[in-house]
This record gives C-alpha cells, structure tokens and sequence, in this order.
C-alpha cells in the first residue's frame, strides 16, 4: 500500500517515516498507531516534498484533523519535511485495513475488533455475535449501536457482565 | 457535460440538507431521553457535518468564485439555502426527530446507492462514503420506529402522530428541482420516479410492521429547493450563524 519503489536515498526516507509513523497514535484509541488503523494511505516524495494521503475514518470523525497535524508534526520533527498531507475518500476507509496487530492491540485494550462474522450476520438477517474482550463469552448484547465514538458500538458481556466497546464493522 | 451551475446547486440542496439535520440533530446533545440515544443522535450529527463538508467543499470547487466551504455554510441568507423542508422541522420530541431520520434515510440509502456509480466521479465517491454512514443511520431509525410504533400505547400514539404531521413535507423530496432534472438527462443523478418507488416500498414495509398507519393525504408542502422556507429555518440559522457573523473569518 506504502509505495518504496525508489532510489535509495529517498527510499530511506519513506522507510523512516513509516518508523515514525508506527509512533503516532489515534487520539481516541491511544493504542492503535495511524498504521495500525489503516488510515494512511500512500506516501510519494515528489521533488523533495513527502505526500502523505490519508482517509478519514468517518467522514465526521474530530479526530481526523488531529490526526493530520500529529502525522505533520512528527514528521517534521524527526527532520523528514518538507511535508504535504492530502485527505482522499476513494476508495473508502473499511476496518479490513485494520491491521492483525491493531485487532490484537484493541482487544488487550478491552475494545472487541471488528468481526467479519457481524457482516455476514447482517447480510443474512441475523443477530451478530461479538466475543466480550475480556472473557471471550459470546453471550453478549448490544446496548446502542452508536458508542463513545463514531467507530464504535456498546455492548454488554452476560457471562461476566462488564459492558464493553465494539469497533464496528464498517 | 453537465453544466456546471447544476452541479453546484445539486450539491447545495445536499449539503444543506445535511447541514440542517446535523444542527438540528446535535440540539439533542444532553438532552437525548437516554444517555445512549443522546449519543447515537450526536453521532449521527456528526456523521451528516462530515458529509456536508465534503459536498460544500466540491461546491465551492465548482463555483471557483473565492467562497471558501465555512461561507456556503454559514453566510447565505434563509433564501439561499435549499435543504428540504423536512431537515429544519424541529425536533419536537423523540418520535418526531426519529421519524423525520427514518423518511431522510430512506431517501438517502437509495439516491447514494445510486449516486456512488454516478458518471461524476467526485460524487460517485463522497456518495460511496456517505452510503456506509448511511446504511448504519437507516437501521437505527427503522429500528426505533418499529419500537415505537409496535411499542406502549403512549409510543405508538406519539410515533403516529409525527408521521401524520411530517407526511406534508416528504412529497417535495420527489419533486425534481431543475438542477436534479438536468443531471438527471446527463445520467449523473438516476431517475426520481424510480427513487419514490423504493422510498414507498420501505416506508410501506417498516410502518407495516410498526403497525403504523400511512397516512391518506395526498397534499404536500414544497419550496426548500428554491429557497422558500418555513419560519422554522430562519431561527436556526441564527443560531447556527452566530459565531461566523459575530465574528467574521472565526477560525478554530
Ligand atoms: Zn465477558
């Protein structure tokens, strides 16, 4: 998805910013980097200036804006400007472009991950089943489809009984 | 080729139309009958602000005359704007703002479905994005109005009585302005016979099953299109305007 097809210098460049970019993190889920949610898109150094595409989540997400200036900054700051950041909506983001490792980070944080099952579910008319992230009981029930934020809903765990967050198929 | 002025007002009458429900929606921020649906309807202000922008950015765009997105937004008068009548009907109460979700959203679920394979890519693109918000925002209403409707007396009566009093304003939302037929000829925009068709299927279909009575009047509002408004819309945008006028170039 990250182009590094380039000569050598500028191919160290982008491979250092994908290292910076591992540091950066969502501002409402700390623990997933911008990587991890697959919100970056591409990144191209065009005579000497280094494109950063990212796509918005939701396309209201109040995150988004943060997002952009924490990518620039940090970038900038590991001396790796100049810097241009473009916002693209084609093709819209999908939590498939979470990453293994952002689904394992969210569930140690206590958020079930987006569930491919919930989709073929929907499809077929079903009720989703969504494991509680703590005791991995799928005898859950979901309290809102709207949660904390746009990216997730709110559910509750019938075994153990602690509500939990459910990062939405999307 | 589609002339330019038709695309610019096409994105008016849904940039407004998404404006104008996102304000009304987000008057419900702490006053919602129950913390979670006090944030689903928060949550479904901010997904419509987030539409709103990108098809005001386009707008402004296509017009090329210097008027950045937050001056379409926020400083045209009450006849500029062209949302649908039925976004700056007040909330009124729970059943009201639910109803007036579920008729914008199964509009919407259609003509976006329709519009991400528009000839106009841009569109077609913040169509496909909007789409999946609005999938999402048709399930939570049609699930609320079959929960009232087919729910206590009292909900069952309240529901009933906002879809007899919002059915006026849903008939303009077929009534095809100039611009929708001109993109319309050029096959940007699909057909809006065909889109009442399948807005009465689902109406039909969920009020059924919320053993909701669709009303019999026939007679229906128009006007938001060309600007002509109800005294609603004018105290919202004072409101909403405030800041900008306040305080000309405001930024975050
Ligand atoms: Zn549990």
């Amino acid at each position: 998805m990250i182009e590094t097809h380039y000569n050598s210098e500028t191919k160290q460049r982008i491979e250092r910013a994908i290292q910076v970019l591992e540091t950066v993190s969502d501002p409402e889920i700390p623990v997933l980097s911008v990587l991890d949610l697959g919100v970056i898109r591409q990144m191209k150094i065009v005579n000497q200036l280094l494109h950063v595409d990212i796509t918005p989540t939701y396309s209201g997400c109040p995150a988004m804006k943060v997002i952009e200036l924490s990518v620039e900054a940090a970038l900038l700051e590991a001396g790796l400007g100049p810097v241009q950041i473009h916002t693209v909506i084609d093709p819209a983001w999908t939590t498939d472009w979470i990453s293994e490792e952002g689904q394992r980070k969210l569930r140690e944080y206590g958020i079930a991950p987006p569930n491919t099952a919930e989709r073929i579910a929907r499809l077929k008319g079903d009720a989703p089943r969504i494991a509680c992230p703590r005791c991995g009981s799928e005898d859950t029930v979901c309290v809102s489809e709207f949660g904390s934020t746009a990216c997730k809903a709110f559910y509750k765990c019938k075994s153990c009984l602690e509500p939990f967050d459910y990062f939405k198929c999307h | 080729m589609i002339p330019k002025d038709h695309l610019f007002d096409f994105m008016l009458i849904h940039a407004d139309t998404s404006l104008i429900i996102s304000q009304r929606l987000s008057e419900w921020c702490g006053h919602g009958p129950v913390l979670e649906q006090d944030m689903a309807m928060t949550n479904l202000a901010l997904d419509h602000i987030g539409r709103a922008r990108l098809l005001y950015q386009y707008a402004s765009e296509l017009e090329n005359a210097g008027r950045s997105e937050d001056e379409l937004a926020f400083l045209r008068d009450e006849l500029d704007y062209k949302n649908l009548l039925l976004a700056e009907y007040p909330n009124t109460d729970f059943a009201f703002t639910v109803t007036r979700q579920f008729f914008l959203d199964a509009f919407y679920i259609d003509l976006l479905d329709k519009l991400s394979g528009s000839a106009d890519s841009r569109l077609a693109h913040i169509a496909n994005k909007s789409l999946k918000e609005t999938q999402y925002h048709y399930k939570w209403s049609s699930d609320w109005m079959i929960r009232l409707g087919d729910g206590t007396e009292i909900s069952h009566e309240k529901v009933q009585n906002a879809v007899d009093r919002l059915w006026e304003y849903t008939g303009e939302i077929f009534q095809p302005a100039e611009c929708e037929l001109g993109m319309m000829e050029a096959g940007v925009a699909p057909s809006y016979e065909e889109l009442s068709d399948s807005w009465h299927q689902r109406v039909n279909s969920v009020l059924a099953e919320a053993t909701l009575k669709k009303p019999q009047s026939t007679w229906q509002q128009k006007g938001g299109k060309t600007g002509h408004h109800t005294e609603h819309l004018g105290y919202l945008l004072a409101e909403m305007q405030y800041m900008q006028r306040a305080y000309p170039g405001l930024d975050w």
